[in-house]
Formats: C-alpha cells, structure tokens, sequence
C-alpha cells in the first residue's frame, strides 16, 4: 500500500485533480443555488470560489498550480462567448427593434460605469494605481485587464475587481428590477451585462433567455465602449 | 457536438485575427459572435430554413449546454481573488463601497436610460412583441 501523503503530492500537481475539484464545487453549488429556487443572494459562481479557494487555502496550494487543471474551463470562455450568437439569432427580430436604445443606454451605462467607481473610490482617497485598476471593473476579465495594463494599473488587482463586480450585478440585479417594477427583460439583460459582464449574463440566463440575450449583447459592445472611454476620461485624473 | 465546437472555435479564431490584424478594441470572441450570427443568417436564407429551427441543430444544442453552465467558466479566475487579497489591502472597504455604488447606479441609469429612449421611439406607434 502506497503513503497516502504520496498519493496527494502526486495528485496535487496534476491538472486532473483541480480540474475535477472546479467541476465538482461547480455541480454543489449550483445545486445550493438551486435547491433555494435560484435566490439571487445564492450565487453559485460566489459559492464555487469560497468552496474551490478554501480548499486551495486549507492544503497550501498556489494558485498557479491549481489553474493549471482549471484552465481548461477558464478556456471556454471564448468559445462561451461566440456560443451567444445562438440565442441572438433566434431574437434578431426583438434584437433588431431595440437597436436605438442599446446604443444610448450604451453610452450612459458605460460611462456611468466609469465615472462614478472612481469617483466614489477617489473621494475616499484611494491611490491612482487602484483608481486605474478600478476604473473598467464592468467589462469581461480579458479586456478590462489589457486596458488597465496599457493604462499603468495593477491588471491582477482588476481580475479580481472584475469578479467582485460580477457578482455584485448578479446579486442585485432581481431585487432592485422588481423594487423599481421594470418588466422589460430585455432592458434589465441589457443593464446587467452591461454592469455585470458574464457573471451578470449567466445570471440574467438563469432567470430569462430574453435577458440573457441582450446581456450578451451588452457585454460584448461594453468591453468595446469601456475601451475607448478609460484612456480618455483617465486624462482628468 | 464536435462539429459545433469546431465551428465555435473557427469563428472564435477568425474574430482573433480580426482583431489583432486590424488593430481594433473589439476582443476577438465578440468578432467570433458576430460572425457566427452573420453565418446562421446567412444559412438559413440560402436552406430556406425558419431561423428559430437552429436550436434544434448541433449547434444550438452545443450553444444552450456552454450557456446553461456559463457561470462555471468565471470559477478559475474568481479563485484568484484568494491569492489577491493582500493586494487589497487597506482599502478593502473603500473600494468595496465604490463598487457597490457603481454597479446599483449603472444598473439604474442603464436599465432607465433604455426603457425611456424605447418609449419615445415607439411612441405611437405599435408596441413590438415580446420582450416586456
């Protein structure tokens, strides 16, 4: 018989079992999530970290170790992406109506976005290098890291600000839509994606494909406006 | 499903290029849905087929799996925040509060700024099925 503590220091260090431990808090938490009707203080993307990172924390291993396994999931995020072509194709008709108001909610959500995190976050006196790390905290990790980097900011203090963001959009978004009474999904899918990248689409898909849809379509014209508008309202700061 | 994936891939690859060849701020996947979409247009006119019958293709059926479990894919770049804690620091509160602020304001400003601009450009005229 072999030493356990063999076993696992062989086991630690092969993809295999991160990327089984991601899939498996993965399945737990979703059913948390849904064995509470899809409660949106239940988050199941939350659930999944605090689960995988405890483990992560408990046994000692790096990060990088473990996203050595986790990739393979954190790689389907493109493909995931493309795959919104789907549901927008079936509703190009609804798509197609609501052109207008995309563009301008738009250019008043991503400049909301923007302005009022560092302005909140600049009045408590943060320091520049966060401020600019803050700054395009709404869009998809990918994008808002390579904008932080050009602008001299900390592009890992963003990933994670990225996260946070997304489960803020994801946790708030159906309490505060029916305390304000708004039943035009996809007027509500379009704010989350906007506000809330993928983490908010996943959750605007949980609730309604219509919602899903224009959050899709949010984030992926958001990642596009938060990168033309950072380097020139940065200017100012 | 492997066709499917190959095909989500290409695009997803073509949108890379795309991107990196012209120097544009659109990411490559964003290209890679637009021209999956142009794509399924497109096929369906020339096969004369109904658009809504895609769901029912390989496709649809690859695309509703990789959505359905969307949230799983932001899991290995979420644990991350284990690691980035100290980073934080002693602004944990600070930045916390910004935001939380901003994402409640972006929400509102968005979801208002779209249901008013959609009521003055449909005023009068008759209201567009679905969606509300």
């Amino acid at each position: 018989m072999t030493n356990p503590f063999s076993i696992w220091v062989y086991l630690s260090a092969t993809p295999l079992l991160w990327l089984a431990l991601t899939l498996v808090a993965w399945i737990a938490a979703d059913a948390i999530a849904r064995a509470c009707g899809r409660h949106p203080l239940v988050n199941p993307v939350l659930i999944a970290i605090v689960m995988v990172g405890g483990v992560l924390v408990a046994t000692g291993t790096p990060y990088q170790t473990y996203f050595e396994g986790a990739q393979f999931v954190h790689f389907l995020l493109g493909p995931a992406t493309v795959a919104i072509a789907v549901p927008l194709v079936r509703h190009l008709t609804l798509v197609r109506a609501n052109i207008v108001p995309m563009i301008v909610a738009l250019l008043a959500g991503a400049v909301t976005a923007v302005v009022s995190v560092v302005a909140v976050a600049a009045a408590f006196g943060v320091p520049r290098e966060i401020l600019v790390s803050l700054a395009p905290k709404s869009v998809t990790a990918g994008i808002a890291m390579a904008i932080t980097e050009s602008m001299g900011g900390r592009p890992a203090l963003t990933a994670v600000l990225v996260i946070a963001t997304g489960i803020m959009g994801a946790v708030i978004v159906t309490p505060l839509m029916n305390a304000l009474k708004i039943t035009d999904y996809a007027a509500r899918g379009f704010a989350v994606g906007l506000t809330s990248h993928g983490i908010g689409t996943a959750r605007a898909f949980a609730v309604d494909e219509i919602a899903g849809t224009f959050a899709g379509i949010a984030m992926g014209l958001n990642g596009v406006a938060t990168s033309l508008i950072v380097p020139l309202l940065l200017r100012w700061l | 499903m492997i066709r499917a994936l190959a095909l989500l891939l290409t695009c997803q690859l073509a949108g890379e290029t795309l991107t990196r060849a012209l120097g544009l701020a659109v990411p490559g996947p964003v290209i890679g849905l637009g021209l999956l979409a142009v794509l399924a247009v497109v096929h369906a006119r020339i096969a004369g087929a109904e658009i809504s019958a895609i769901e029912k293709t390989d496709l649809g059926v690859t695309a509703s799996a990789l959505l359905g479990s969307l949230g799983l894919l932001f899991v290995p770049a979420g644990v991350g925040i284990v690691q980035q804690l100290p980073l934080i620091g002693a602004y944990a509160l600070p930045i916390f509060v910004a935001l939380l602020v901003s994402t409640v304001l972006t929400l509102i400003v968005t979801v208002y700024v779209f249901i008013f601009v959609k009521r003055a450009i449909t005023w009068g005229a008759p209201p567009v099925d679905g969606g509300s």
